[in-house]
């Protein structure tokens, strides 16, 4: 994966290194990110892995706050349908996934910031590919730079519990 | 002994707040008989100089409706702000941005393209726009400026209560003025209102399914709507769910879904994204295409789960400044 080292590939767009927020599921895409690194498969260092219990507690206010917290895009991993440990959690995270794309368009966010893939616990290969696909994807697209939201007085630390700690 | 001091100020709003203090009916009475309003431009005739006039702190409790974008509400609140030893956000505008914090969809440009020069009804060949300064024979005239965006009052002044609603109910008003005069306040920063989920409160709440499984959503025009029912389980998008109570379900008792003006419990950090959550989760749809299709049944995502809050949301406002340049 030499042609993804940081010199060469910053030099692409300015210098820009994509920071992207990945939620995994602990059953299947964390566990196959788990197999990526301990099969020493190597990919673009872009990603803050957030290991949650399942893709359906992934809800557009954590991608939100993620993104106004300063990451520029965000990825995230589930079962593949059929396989939640929870049944349905998958399938809730991909409605969810659906009706905000389409608030993005409103909002004028590229969709392509946000991707949603199924990955199992075997699929280490995948988590490999499909990252560098979006930290290229995202580098394409360029920094977020979303216009700076007033503070609001009094409302203490309002957007901090969602994302704190999630993007350096 | 004097009474307390109360200020009743409007920004970018509709006058649905004011109202909503007439409708206090004969508590009005009580109120006024306990404070002295001493600056309220929709009912009587004090001016800015009158409040200018004024020590720091000498209004006790000033309570101020609409969303912020011209340079005179802005120097308005800042005005009352030292003014008032509590400023209270009234409403859903000075709450969250409201209806008129839609208008963070357009660049300020666009909107003073649409309505000076581009509306079916504009007649306007030199298109003149306003100017915040015009001679005239008589001297100069002023007229305030547009911020580039439209904000809630805590994005602008610090806020100590706020008052949620479109309009607030009146029992929450008449409560508020309660506290106020005993003076047993909540912590700063406290949403005057109950902080769970309207669902709670619905009287159709035993007619809400375990498993709602919505098919796709309606629109009220589209269906002959059950007045028993859980509006859900009809296929309306209710926000109920994800919005606070505090209403009493006037909508629901309307026959009408929860449009969300009261705004987030205090645990929820963007209020449309709790509700997109809560009400996406509920479709049926398993396989892609059907999800795609069911989730197409929504008209309009902002204007549906953003309604009254897009100054007060995550995002702010439409962003257009992404990559290499904008888009």
């Amino acid at each position: 994966m030499s042609n993804l080292s940081l010199p060469q590939a910053a030099a692409g767009n300015g210098g820009f290194e994509p920071r992207i927020v990945a939620f995994f599921c602990n059953w299947c895409t964390y566990t196959a990110s788990d197999l990526a690194g301990i099969s020493r498969m190597t990919y673009a260092p872009n990603t803050r892995v957030i290991r949650v219990m399942c893709s359906g507690r992934i809800e557009p206010q954590l991608i939100l706050a993620a993104l106004r917290k300063g990451a520029d895009g965000v990825l995230i991993g589930g079962c593949h349908p059929g396989d939640c440990h929870y049944q349905v959690g998958n399938y809730k995270c991909l409605r969810r996934f659906k009706l905000l794309k389409r608030y993005f368009e409103q909002m004028g966010i590229e969709p392509e910031r946000v991707r949603l893939e199924w990955i199992a616990a075997s699929e280490g290969d995948k988590v490999q590919k499909v990252t560098n696909e979006m930290v290229e994807q995202v580098r394409k697209l360029g920094p977020l730079n979303l216009a700076e939201a007033p503070k609001p007085h009094h409302q203490a630390a309002a957007c901090a519990v969602a994302a704190e700690g999630a993007v350096s | 002994m004097s009474k307390p001091k109360a200020g009743f100020y409007w920004c970018a709003s509709c006058g649905g707040c004011e109202e909503s203090v007439v409708d206090l009916a004969e508590d009005l009475i009580a109120v006024v008989t306990a404070i002295d309003f001493v600056f309220f431009p929709c009912a009587m005739d004090f001016k800015r100089e009158d409040v200018e006039a004024m020590k720091d702190g000498e209004i006790a409790v000033c309570f101020i409706n609409g969303a912020v974008r011209s340079s005179e509400q802005f120097e308005m609140v800042e005005l009352l702000r030292k003014k008032s030893q509590l400023i209270i956000a009234y409403g859903s505008c000075a709450h969250m941005g409201g209806i008129p914090g839609l208008a963070n969809l357009y660049d300020l440009e666009s909107i003073l393209k649409r309505v000076y020069t581009e509306t079916e009804s504009t007649d306007n060949p030199s298109g003149t726009r306003p100017l915040p300064q015009t001679t005239v024979p008589g001297g100069k005239l002023t007229l305030p400026t547009l911020d580039e965006s439209v904000k809630s009052l805590d994005q602008v002044i610090p806020v100590d209560y706020y008052i949620p609603g479109c309009p607030p109910p009146t029992p929450l008003l008449k409560a508020a003025v309660e506290a106020v005069l005993s003076g047993k306040l909540p912590p700063k920063g406290t949403v005057l209102a109950p902080d769970i989920a309207l669902c709670k409160e619905c009287p159709r709440i035993d007619s809400k399914p375990e498993d709602l499984a919505i098919k796709a959503f309606k629109r009220p025009h589209e269906i002959d709507i059950d007045p028993e029912k859980c509006l859900l389980a009809q296929g309306l998008l209710c926000l109920g769910p994800g919005t606070r109570s505090g209403c009493g379900a006037a909508c629901i008792k309307g026959n009408m879904p929860c449009t969300g003006c009261l705004g987030p419990v205090s645990r929820v950090h963007d209020h449309g994204g709790a509700t997109m959550a809560a009400l996406a989760s509920l479709l049926e749809a398993t396989e892609e295409d059907q999800i795609v299709s069911a989730i197409e049944s929504v008209p309009d995502p902002v204007g549906t789960f953003y309604r009254y809050g897009v100054p007060g949301s995550l995002l702010f406002r439409k962003h257009t400044t992404s990559g290499n340049g904008g888009h």
